[in-house]
Parts: C-alpha cells; structure tokens; sequence
C-alpha cells in the first residue's frame, strides 16, 4: 500500500516537470522579451523608467540570459515561492494574487459536491428506469445542460436573481464586506452570491456525470451477480443498494480525472463574467495584457490543482477498492 | 410446406410417409430479406440502423439545412454583414405579420417609431400599427460579392423600399442581428470541422504510431497525452490564443484559432487508436500481412483502421460540439476570433454585461443557434455511435 503511494507521488515528478516546460513556453511566446515592451509602453505614456530597478529585475530574472538558464531560474524561484513579477501591477507576483487561489479552489471543491448531490439520484434513477418518461425528460435536461454555455447561463442567472432576491450583481458577496473580517452576516452574504457560480459551473459537469454514471450503472445492472441476486428474491432496492451502486460509487471517484479539468475550465469563464474574486478574470486580464509571469503562474496552479485532484482520487480509490490494492494496478 | 394431416387417434396407425419433397438444407437456407441482411457492407448496416434512430435522423437534417445555407448566405440574409443602419440602433426584433386590418396582405412588418427613454437612456422602438411594410421576395438589395466572386444583388427576402426588415433586432452599430447570425455560421460551423479534420488526422498518425509500435514510443506519447489532459482545456486555449501575434490578419487568426482548437483535442482519439491497435497487431491476419511483406502503413491503414473506422467517425462527431463551444467561448472573452470575421462568438461579446440581458435581450439570440448545433452533433453523434455496432 504504502509503496503505491509512494510510486504514484513520484510519477507526478515528470508530469509536473513537462507541465512546467509547456507553461514556460507559453510564456515565451510572445514576440519580444517583456521587460523590454513594459519599458517601451512606459516610455509611450511618458512616464519615467527607474532604471535602477529595471536593472535589478533584468539581473534578478535573469532576463538577459540564455533561454535554459530563464527556466531553470523561474523554477527555481517557483520552488522557493516566488512566482515572479507582475509588470501590470509592478508587484511581485505572490502579493498580486492574495487568496484568489484559495477561493478557487474552494469554489471548485463545492461545485464537486454539488454535482455528485445531483448526478447521484438522478443517474440512479435514469438507469433504473431506462426508457421511461423521466429518463428521457432528465436526458433532456441534461443534454440542454452541455448544449448552454457556461457564460450565457451565468448572465441570465446573475439578471434572474437580481430581479427576483435583488442580489447584487457579480462578485462573491455584497461590496460593503469586501476586505471586512468575516462576520455572521458576510458569511451570510456569501451564500446568497455563491449558489450562482455552483450551480452554473455545475450544470455542465454534472450533465456529463449523469449521461456516465447512467451508462456504467446500465451496464452493472445486466450482469450476471444481479441476476443472481434478484433470482434468489432479494426486494430490488436491496439488490440495488448492496451490489451495483457500490461499483457506482467508485466510478463516482475514479470519475474526478475528468470532471475536475472541466470543473476548472468552466469556473474560469464563469468567474469573468460574474467578476468573481478568483483566479479566472485575473488569468483573462493577464493574458491581454501579455503580463506573463502572472498568467504562467495562473496556468501552472490550475494544472498543479487537476494533478493533485487526480492523485487523491486514486488514492481514494485504493483505499476503497481492494481489487486495485492487491494487485498494484491503476483503475483506468 | 403444406399442413401435415394427423392420422386418425384410435385404431390401427398404418405406416405413414409424406410424399412431399423433403430438402435437408431448408432450416439453414435465408429468406430474401435475411440474405440481404447479411450480403449488406458495413456502410449500409449502418444506414439501416442509423434510420431507426428518429432523434438522429432529425439532428442530420438539421445540420445538413445549417450546413446547407451557409453555402448561399448571401441570398438568405436580407443585409449584408456590415450594412449599418444608424437611425436604428439598438432597434428591438419587429416581428413578421400576415393580416392587417382583418386583412390578409402577405407578409409585413410594421414601420417602427423612435422614442428616447431618458431614465434608462436607450432608445425605444414601438411598432406604428398603421403603416405595414409588405416584404419583397426574390427581389435585389444590399449589393455583395457572391463568395468573393460575383457581383450580385439578389436575396430571397427584403424589406419594402421605404422600410426596414429587422426580424431580430439591430445591435449598436445598426447591423441587423438575424443576417449577422446567418453569416456567423459560415466560421461558427466550418470552425468545428476544420478543427476536428486536423485533430482527427493527429490523433490517427499519433495514436496508430504509438499503439502500433508500442515499447518506448507507446511510453514517450502516453506520458504526453496524460500532460496535455492534466491542463484544463479553456485556460490553456486562452493563453495560447491570446499569444497569437496582434499584426496577424483576421483569417490567420481564424486559421490559428482552429489550430489551438485542435492541437488539445487529439487525445482521445489517439488514446482510442492505439488501445484497438495494441490488441488488433496481435491478430492472425495482421501477421499474415506482415509476412507476406506489407509496410508498417499499409498494416494500419489497409488492414487495422478500417476495422474500427466508424466508431472513430462517430466519436469525432461527438468532440465537434466542443469545439464549437470553445471557439464561442474565446471569441466572447474577446481573445478568439476578431472582426470583421463573425463568429456566434463574436457576436455574443456584445452581450457581455448584465445590462445586455436586462436592455437589449436580442443580443443574446446567437446563443439560440449555438445550443441547436451543440444539441444536433450529440444526438447525431449518438445515432452514429450506435449504428456503428450494426449487429447489436
């Protein structure tokens, strides 16, 4: 077991480290070396350049070194915690970026219940009655769920709970307690806004899940062990209860490989629109600014947040499955 | 075969036999209908099964009207892409009529009276219900260039010579919204297949190396596949849309966009390919193909990939719906597509605030198409994925 574990931690090792090589390519991609267009535009504007600290970054970046040598810098930093500086917002990087981290990855964990509370019945239910009224109508929905785009379901929500609870538009709670210790009523404030975001980020997600679930679960209901079972006359809902849902339930873990990279993709969008306090509008803003190390920053998180959901998925599903843990294998 | 008569229950049974002729092969011989079943190629099992599936069938159909009129946008749009009608900006849908009056004078629209709302400042269009403008049809209007080539001025519908014909709304320049939809599919929809006809090739020539070769070269692109799929897809796109260099033209950038689109979708179609080859190189007849000399393309593409073809077909149908998506998704953050060329998306980053939703609610509308295209591939794609296993 332990070994497992180990062995799969270090298998993170090589894909972080291409992860990283991708992200920092990216950052290079822009014509120019950004230092120098920061300088050019502050020279367009007719602001002075404090050279000094121009100098220091160069030195400090290693700007005027060969490629290799930038990277090997820029992870080194990252290791240390220095993510590199923002010449938007002329701070270092770590200081730019406050909790939005924080807050989404706690948007997106939610948003994860959120979608096993409603896949679950709901696959449950499509599967056992494949080819009922209900099946087709939740189908539907679910269909119509992937088909909507996140961004356009966000605006009418933002506009329907505005009209109808008088919600304040955008953000993750009412103005007057942004940057306020957290009381009673901004916690308050917080729920009101949050369900917005989770049930939008949600939707498609969570349409995807059920189409699957109900798949899989179609396909544990034929086999042979529930035949058995409903031969000797347990009731169907013990059958259902003691045998095949517990085969859905660790589809429901090994599941995460999938849903979360769309989780994150759809919160980023999500969160522009509903100018969000996290990562999304920031990662946008930094990509039309050309403001690199934050957007390269941005990037390497989301990827290092999908990694490491993926690896406590298959440990969850070690821990569950003795089938994966005798044998060493990998459930894919 | 005639009905036997039962000899008599009582008495004496005299030995009995049937003098019809008897044919010991007639159980395994096959009705006219079962032999065209099983004489019928694969394609046209397929056909048949694909037939059955009512949702699917109305999906194509769909698609081949969206895909159909893009072809001739031109004479479908009463406008022209950039016509700009400055009077009626902001106007609000006017829709058709048929009867005026308790008189039926064809279809018309009404004539529509600006008024300003000075509390919300926005303009306010009321239809004036005395003065209908009957629509010409098959008439000539706006002047284009048919596909860049031919000077024309024909459309199937316009408006009266003294009146406009904004079905559905106009958008802050005055371009009517519903030929701007109509041309926004000609990049909308091209963009999916474009993109799906490069990730397709991709996931093909990688996915069949590495499954057909297996060992270290199998390892190198299973490692890579994981990478790419431990990015979430729309922040990588943004960022490697947002790198694509600003003196780029419009079209370069429609190019590049689809490439983007592309270069992170091949991977689970290669996934698919190489796990079908992986056991498919084991077979028999792939040896004897070996053996009697044939290349390691000529294996795959002659003997391997035919066998699981349509399936492959079928699930790219599947990934062609998030393409579009993503394309939509880019241009409304403003860092996909760029005028002039219109995309759903690019009109949709009209409708980027809350304002639109609560003010001018038909900026929305391109959203209309979009959900009707994502819907038709799914259900499509479905109907294909299925009738792919004919035997089933």
């Amino acid at each position: 077991m332990l070994l497992y574990v180990g062995k799969r931690v270090l298998m993170m090792i090589p894909t972080l480290f291409a992860i990283s090589i991708i992200v920092f390519t990216i950052i290079q991609l822009p014509p120019g070396n950004y230092l120098e267009s920061y300088i050019a535009e502050l020279q367009a504007q007719g602001e002075s350049v404090d050279q000094q600290k121009v100098a220091f970054l160069r030195e400090y970046y290693g700007l005027d070194k060969p490629i290799p040598e930038q990277y090997v810098r820029w992870v080194g930093g990252m290791l240390h915690g220095d993510f590199g500086y923002s010449f938007e917002f002329n701070m270092p990087v770590t200081k730019v970026i406050g909790d939005r981290m924080l807050l989404t990855i706690i948007v997106s964990f939610v948003t994860i219940l959120f979608t096993w509370c409603v896949a679950f019945p709901i696959g449950i239910y499509s599967a056992t009655h494949q080819y009922s009224w209900g099946d087709y109508g939740l189908s539907l929905v679910g269909f119509l769920g992937i088909a909507i785009p996140n961004f356009m379901l966000a605006l009418v929500m933002m506009y329907v709970a505005n009209v109808l609870f008088g919600t304040t538009i955008g953000g993750l709670m009412d103005p007057e307690f942004i940057g306020k210790p957290w009381t009673l009523e901004k916690v308050k404030s917080v729920l009101e806004h949050s369900w917005i975001p989770v049930i939008v980020i949600g939707t498609s997600g969570t349409a995807g899940m059920i189409r699957r679930l109900r798949a899989n679960l179609l396909d544990e209901l034929q086999k042979q062990y529930v035949v058995t079972a409903r031969a000797k006359g347990l009731p169907p809902g013990k059958v259902l209860r003691k045998y095949p849902l517990r085969m859905a339930l660790n589809f429901f873990i090994s599941d995460i490989g999938s849903l979360l990279p769309h989780i994150i993709s759809g919160a980023e969008i999500t969160a522009v629109v509903l100018s969000l306090p996290t990562t999304g509008p920031m990662l946008l803003n930094a990509l039309k600014s050309q403001d690199m190390y934050l957007a390269g920053t941005f990037l390497m998180f989301l990827a290092l947040l999908i990694v490491v959901g993926v690896l406590v998925s298959d440990l969850a599903l070690v821990a569950l499955d003795p089938r994966i843990r005798l044998t060493g294998g990998v459930a894919r | 075969m005639s009905t036997l008569e039962l000899p008599p229950a009582a008495g004496n049974v005299d030995h009995y036999v049937s003098t019809e002729p008897f044919e010991p092969g007639s159980a395994l011989e096959l009705s006219p209908e079962q032999e065209r079943f099983y004489l019928a190629s694969q394609w046209k099992l397929m056909w048949w099964k694909f037939r059955r599936h009512r949702v699917a069938v109305v999906s194509a159909v769909i698609l081949l009207v969206m895909y159909g009129s893009t072809l001739v946008t031109e004479f479908l749009a009463p406008y022209n892409l950039h016509a700009r009608h400055t009077d009626f900006i902001y106007a609000s849908p006017s829709p058709m009529h048929l009867v005026h009056d308790g008189h039926f004078i064809g279809p018309f629209v009404y004539a529509q009276k600006k008024s300003l709302d000075m509390k919300n400042l926005r303009r306010v269009y009321t239809p004036d219900r005395t003065q209908p403008r009957p629509l010409r049809f098959f008439c000539s209007g706006d002047p284009y260039r048919f596909w860049g080539i031919v000077d024309m001025s024909f459309h199937v519908v316009c408006p009266a010579q003294d009146g406009n014909f904004f079905l559905l709304g106009t958008d802050r320049l005055g371009r009517d919204m519903f030929s701007r939809i109509l041309y926004g599919a000609r990049i909308s929809l091209t963009i999916g297949l474009l993109g799906i006809a490069l990730s397709f090739t991709l996931g093909l020539v990688i996915g069949g190396i590495a499954g057909y070769y297996g060992g270290w070269i199998d390892t190198a692109v299973q490692r890579l596949i994981e990478v790419i799929r431990s990015f979430p897809e729309l922040p990588l796109w943004m960022a490697l849309s947002a790198v694509l260099p600003v003196t780029w033209s419009p079209v370069l950038i429609y190019f590049g966009i689809t490439a983007i689109l592309a270069l992170l979708d091949w991977t689970g179609l290669a996934r698919a390919v190489r796990s079908k080859l992986l056991a498919l190189r084991e077979e028999d007849y792939t040896t004897a193909a070996r053996l009697m000399g044939a290349k390691p393309s000529r294996i795959i593409g002659r003997h391997l990939l035919p066998g699981f073809m349509s399936h492959l077909i079928a699930s790219a149908t599947l990934s062609i719906p998030g393409m579009i998506l993503g394309e939509t998704a880019l241009s409304f953050l403003g860092i996909g597509l760029r005028p002039p060329i219109t995309s759903w998306g690019v009109l949709l980053n009209d409708a980027q605030n809350v304002n639109v939703v609560a003010l001018y609610p038909w900026l929305m509308l391109p959203v209309v198409p979009v959900i009707v295209v994502i819907l038709a591939f799914n259900f499509f794609g479905d109907g294909l994925r299925d009738a792919a296993d004919p035997y089933r």
